[in-house]
Order: structure tokens, then sequence, then C-alpha cells
């Protein structure tokens, strides 16, 4: 239950992020929706493209739509010399906003072409201009099932926010995320209650909004107005400037226990500095390097083969010395990146099975693997499948497995543990090949490359001298069991620690 | 010569494949009482939307006083006109006091004398705050009347008016229309299809068919007999059941 209080106390900073972009997201989709459903309700012309077009965004999945903006904005911002943010609040506002188009849209036209006829001929006859019209009439009298359609967006609005945290917006969506990545089920528990209440909270203001104006009680409606508003500003309150003229930078992490560990040590030395720090957790393998690259974030670890492979699009495999150099000049001259230290380990794709089985079975390599492949199953991360490194490994060895399902890393280990799968792609640093006594099988083509976890800087950090100062005592100084006993703490079932405490044990173990 | 208070000049309208006025020219005097009657389709509802310009003519041209109704903005020229039509059309969410005063409120000029204007279509003056929706059907139509002649409009044009009400209020209502009409000068346009009616409220009646005008009379000369065939059968209508009626008594 400690656990859970803690989460809680994560709440009010992403709550208030999380009720400002999707405030945000509304206002823009009530600004857009209002012109466009009345226009709509003139001509059914209009309104069949705009409808099939909100339809049409709706049948998106909402995590594919904010992650679809994260290449737009990219390409866009390219085109118009740079300056467009790719990743934070202007993805996800113009995700969700899209998203809340349909039910505005929808409730809109249907509120004013629901208008007795005879009303609007009588407002005709009396002498109305097409705008008092609009707002003697046809507004007063739409707006009980147009709020209706606010309200259904509204809910929709707020849970779909909870995505954002993929594209590196803060929200209530962090909790949950890292919550599922490290079994910490206080902390998805907090980030579920959290939303659940925010989006019952206004689901309720917002309905009294509507009863009011449907039994034309003018008191509960702007009552109710009034204390949604109110009670909305006050969320944000973490948010609203402190005078604190700190410097803030943010710290990136991808989804998994490691990274969150790292992202701490990483914020903890930058705070000693005099820094304010924020994290972004939870970003994707794609979006994270340009993420650093475009200043959204100011720091993140990220891994040499992901690098070469994914950003370099290299299938050879130097030596781990070698690539490192090239991915640190590559980096410098395209991106304006610093690579500015290896960490000391290696987080190296591991194909891994249990140790009983793979003795068995007579598998000790992947050429092993592969010739048995056609009667096994490999389970794999959420990306692995569709990652270079999977293209280049199959490449070395004739895989065929019987079947391969991707899994979230933690899902993963248990779907090995419960042999609905026979072999894993596990991670080299994982406390859990050890604690799960699991067999690595070895790669005598090299196929898989070096796999050194770096720091990488944003452009606007790489000369700041202070930034690095902090940070250049983490150079070299993990080691792989440090790091594996950090996981282990994180990912175990049983006296279970956060990323926070893991990285101070951390800190202590490696002497900072 | 004296000017016509309405007057439709070489009127048309045509709708997709049908015409629902074909070549009307007629005019209407200050001050008198016209119904307009025929059966359904016969283009009386259209020709008496062209005034208030809820229906533009395809051809011709409509006058109010010898001025062409198209010259200005219509919302202008329908503060001017009172309508009243069978559906009524009260603004569900407004009180009756605001309805009746919209007229007034729109032109910006001084606020309507509501409780005048509901003792004149005989309601009583406590009704001002009630909500359409806690009226009876003729009390929302005799709203309807008052809210027409709010903005002190001198032409008051009905679309089937009465249609939707029962006969004793129906009955009740084109009386008191009648002395509406009288007592404020009014020029007034009835659209029915009841000939009865027409004939015992109108000082004139003119009888439409397949959109064309094919009987102007006076409901003394009609039930004389003048007016051709087709007025002929729809007057034959309610004689004859009056005649039924009267033989019922014996």
């Amino acid at each position: 239950m400690s656990g859970f209080l803690d989460a809680l106390t994560r709440v009010p900073l992403l709550l208030a992020a999380h009720v400002l972009l999707a405030i945000s997201a509304l206002a823009l989709a009530v600004l857009i929706a209002t012109p466009l459903a009345i226009w709509s309700a003139r001509n059914p012309r209009v309104a069949r493209v705009a409808l099939g077009f909100a339809s049409l965004v709706q049948t998106i999945p909402s995590l594919a739509l904010l992650a679809l903006f994260f290449p737009l904005l990219l390409s866009l911002s390219a085109l118009v010399g740079g300056g467009i943010p790719a990743l934070g609040f202007l993805p996800s506002l113009l995700a969700l906003t899209l998203y809340a188009l349909l039910p505005l849209l929808r409730n809109g036209v249907a509120g004013i072409n629901g208008i007795d006829p005879a009303v609007i001929e009588a407002a005709d006859a009396v002498g109305m201009t097409p705008a008092q019209k609009l707002r003697l009439v046809e507004a007063p009298l739409a707006a009980p099932v147009a709020i209706a359609g606010l309200r259904t967006a509204a809910v929709w609005t707020i849970g779909a926010a909870t995505l954002s945290t993929t594209v590196g917006q803060p929200s209530l969506g962090d909790l949950i995320f890292a919550g599922l990545q490290t079994q910490s089920w206080s902390l998805v528990l907090a980030g579920c209650f959290a939303a659940a209440l925010l989006a019952l909270a206004v689901d309720a203001g917002v309905g009294l909004v509507e009863r009011g104006i449907a039994t034309r009680r003018q008191g509960l409606w702007i009552g109710a107005l009034v204390a949604l508003a109110m009670g909305l500003a006050a969320a944000t309150a973490p948010l609203w400037p402190r005078g604190d003229d700190r410097r803030t930078v943010v710290v990136g992490a991808k989804n998994f226990a490691e990274q969150y560990i790292l992202a701490r040590l990483i914020g903890e030395r930058l705070e000693h500095a005099g820094y304010r720090v924020e994290y972004r957790d939870g970003l994707g393998s794609a979006v994270i390097f340009g993420a650093v690259a475009q200043g959204a974030i100011d720091v993140y670890v990220d891994y040499a083969g992901t690098i070469w492979t994914n950003e370099m699009h290299r299938d050879d495999v130097p030596d781990r010395a070698a690539m490192l150099r090239a991915i640190g000049e590559w980096s410098a001259t395209t991106h304006g990146v610093r690579l500015l230290a290896s960490l000391g380990f290696e987080n190296a794709y591991a194909f891994a099975m249990k140790e009983g089985d793979a003795r068995a079975k007579g598998i000790a390599t992947l050429a092993d693997l592969a010739a048995q492949s056609p009667s096994l199953r490999l389970g794999s991360d959420l990306e692995f499948l569709e990652r270079p490194e999977w293209a280049a490994v199959k490449r070395a060895y004739p895989f065929r497995f019987a079947a391969t399902t991707p899994y979230s890393p933690t899902f993963m280990y248990q779907a090995l543990a419960s042999d609905r799968v026979d072999a894993i792609t596990a991670f080299s640093s994982d406390g859990r090949i050890a604690a799960e006594k699991l067999r690595v099988l070895t790669d005598p083509k090299h196929a898989i490359p070096g796999y050194d976890a770096i720091m990488l800087v944003a452009p606007d950090r790489a000369k700041d001298d202070r930034f690095l100062t902090a940070l250049r005592p983490l150079a070299g100084r993990i080691d792989v069991a440090a790091m594996r006993e950090a996981n282990l703490q994180v990912d175990r079932e049983a006296d279970k620690r956060t990323p926070d405490q893991a990285a101070r044990w951390l800190a202590t173990k490696i002497g900072l | 010569m004296q000017s016509s208070a309405i007057a439709w000049e070489q009127v048309s309208k045509h709708y997709a494949g049908t015409t629902a006025v074909d070549d009307v020219t007629l005019s209407i005097a200050p001050g008198s009482f016209v119904a307009l009657v025929g059966a359904s389709g016969s283009g009386k509802s259209t020709l008496l939307k062209m005034v208030n310009r809820l229906v533009e003519p395809s051809a011709g041209r409509v006058t109010i006083d010898g001025a062409d109704v198209a010259a200005g903005p219509a919302p202008a020229l329908r503060r001017r006109i009172g309508y009243v039509f069978q559906n009524i059309g009260l603004f569900p969410h407004l009180s009756v006091a605001e309805n009746i005063a919209i007229g007034p409120r729109l032109a910006s000029d001084p606020p309507a004398d509501v409780g005048g204007l509901l003792e004149r279509v005989e309601l009583p003056r406590a009704l001002a705050t009630r909500m359409p929706a806690e009226l009876s059907g003729g009390q929302r139509q005799r709203v309807g009347l008052a809210r027409a002649l709010a903005p002190g409009a001198k032409l008051l044009l009905l679309d089937e008016a009465f249609g939707a009400l029962d006969p004793v209020t129906r009955d009740a209502l084109g009386q008191r229309l009648r002395g509406l009409h009288d007592e404020l000068g009014l020029t007034t346009v009835l659209v029915t299809h009841d000939m009865a009616e027409a004939l015992l409220l109108a000082t004139r009646v003119v009888v439409m068919a397949a959109g064309r005008v094919v009987a102007d009379e006076t409901p003394a000369a009609l039930l004389h007999g003048a007016g051709g065939p087709e007025a002929q059968a729809l007057v034959g209508v309610p004689r004859a059941q009056a005649e039924r009626l009267a033989g019922m008594t014996v």
C-alpha cells in the first residue's frame, strides 16, 4: 500500500500536465467543430465531408494517431527550416484535437438539424437575420445536444491523453506505462484512478451545465461552469510559474526499468549541479533519438547497436570501439548530438532459453537454435521483430520459428517461465537472466552488433560545461553486474524497488 | 388610382418539374380582409409567402404600398409584416412574453406592450411568464397572433393559421381575428382550404386552382352562384352540410 501512496505523490504534477493537455485539445476542437458544425447543418455536402473525415480519424487507433504526428511534424519542421517541436505537447494536442472532433461535430449537426422546422420558419418570419437566428434560436436550442457531444469528447480526450506519454508529453499515462513495464501495479492503479476520477469529475460538471441549459436554469449552468473552470484551473496549479529561475533540463527514457533507473541517476546528478530536472519516460526507440536531436529532451541513454542499425542504417558489425567512434562522429556531424560517454556496460539483444530446456535440446548457439527453430516458438519484446537487427540475425542464421510473439518485456520473461514460448530475445544487462537461470546463446557469426550504453546529449547542451561536468563521472563507471542488480531490484516480483531507489542504490554501489 | 396594399404582378414560381404559381396578377386594397382559398397544392400558400419573401418568385414581382419587396433586406421587410402559420413556431426556450416581444427586440424598437397584446388576443396577462410547452394549442396560436401583431404591423398574413385547432377554438379565434382586423385597421390575407371560414371572415374571396386565380368575388356574390364551377364546388360543400344539418332538426 505504501507503494500506492508513493505513486500518488507523483500524481499532482502529472495531473496538471494531463489537464492542461486535455483541456487545450478540447478547447481547440470546440473552436474548430463549432463553425464546422454550423456550416454542416446548412450544407449537407459539407456535412458529409466533415463527418466522414472525423469518422475516419476515429478509426485510427489513438496510439497510432499520436505516433503519426511525429514524422509529420518532423518533415513539416524540416520544410519550414526547423522550430516545430515534433514531440511533447504539440503532437499530443493535435492528435487529441482530431480525436475529439467527431462527437462534437456529430452532436452539433444533430442539435441544429433537430430543431423543429416551424421554429426556424418563425425565426425567419419575425425578421431575424441569419446571425440573430443563430444566436437567439439555433444556439440555445441545439446546446443540450451539442453539450452532450462535448461530454463524450471530454471523456474520450482525458482517456486518450494517457497515451501522449509515448510521444514525450507528461501525462497520467507516465504512471500507467512505467507501472506496466516494471509490474508496479500501484503505479498503474494510481494513474488509472487519477485519470478516471478526472474524467468522471469533468463528465459530471459538464453534465450539470447540460442539465442547466436544457431545463433553462441559468444559475445551475453558470454555477457548474464556474466550478468546472475553477477546479480545472486549480488542477494545473503545479505547473504555474513559481519564480524558480533555475534552468530546467529534461532527461529522456525509453520504456523499461534500466532506462528509468539510468534517467534518475542522470537526473539526480543534474539536480546536484543546480538544474531543475524533468523526466520524459516511456519514449519509443524510434522517436527518442529524434527527441534529443530536436532538443525536446536534453540527455538520454541509448545503445550503440540501436543507433548503428536504426538511425545510421548500417548492417555491418565492426568491433565495439570502432562502432562508438563512428557513432560519435555521425551524430555530431549530422544532428549536432554529442556522444558524451559510454557508461561501461552493454545491453545487447541476447537470445535466451531456460537452462534445463536448452541442455535437453542441446542448444548452445544461435546456429543450434536456428536448426531446431521450426519446432520452437520465439517471444520478443515489442519492437525487436521490426528492427533491422532481427533482419541481420535472420540473414546469418536461417530461423524459421513455428511462432513469433511480441510481448512487453516483463511479460516476455513470464511467457518463457510459463512455457508459452521456448526462446526469448532477452537483454544482456537484465538481472532476470541470472535470477531466472536462463542460458544466453552465443553468436558465433557476430550477427548482433555491440550495444554499449551511451549518453547522448542534445545540441543545445553539447557545449554546456556545467551540464557535461555533472555527467562525465558516469563514464565507464557502471559495470554490467551492477546494472543487472539494479534492474532486478525494479523488475523482480518480491521486494520491489522504485527506479528512484534503484538509482540511489546504483549511485552508492559505483561510488558516486 | 388608389395604391394597393399588396400587388402581385405576373408572378410565377417553379419548382423542379412543377409550377406552384402560374403567372398571377392580383392586387389587394388597404384595409381589406382577403381569403385565399383552394385545395392543397393550388399555390395559395406559395403566393402568400412571396409577400414576406419566405418564397422568392421565379418571375414577376410583388409590391407593398407600391414598393418592390425585393428592394431591401428580407429581415427588415419581415419585421413590418405579421405572419401566423399552422405550426405556430413559438420559440420553446423563450417565455410567452419573450416570444411576443421578439419583433420589437430584433428591430431595437421600444419594448412591446405584452400585457396589452395578451388582452387583444383574449389571454390572461398572467400567461406572460409561462413557457410555450405549458399552453394549450389554442392558447399557443393566440400567442402566435400576438407575436405577429407586436411590431405594430399593418399587414397580417395567415397561412392555415387555424388549421390545427379544434372547431370551437377555431371559430372563436376566427372571430377575434376579424375583430382585430377591424379595430386595428389591418390589411389581412388569410390562406385557408376551408371555404366556410373564408365566407364568414373575409370581405373578398380569391379562389385558386393549379397555380392560377380562378375566382375573385365577395362572399355574397359567391353565395349567389358567381365565380365559376371550381369556386362553386368549394362553396357547395359547407352549403350542403348546412342543409343536411338543417334537415336533421326537423
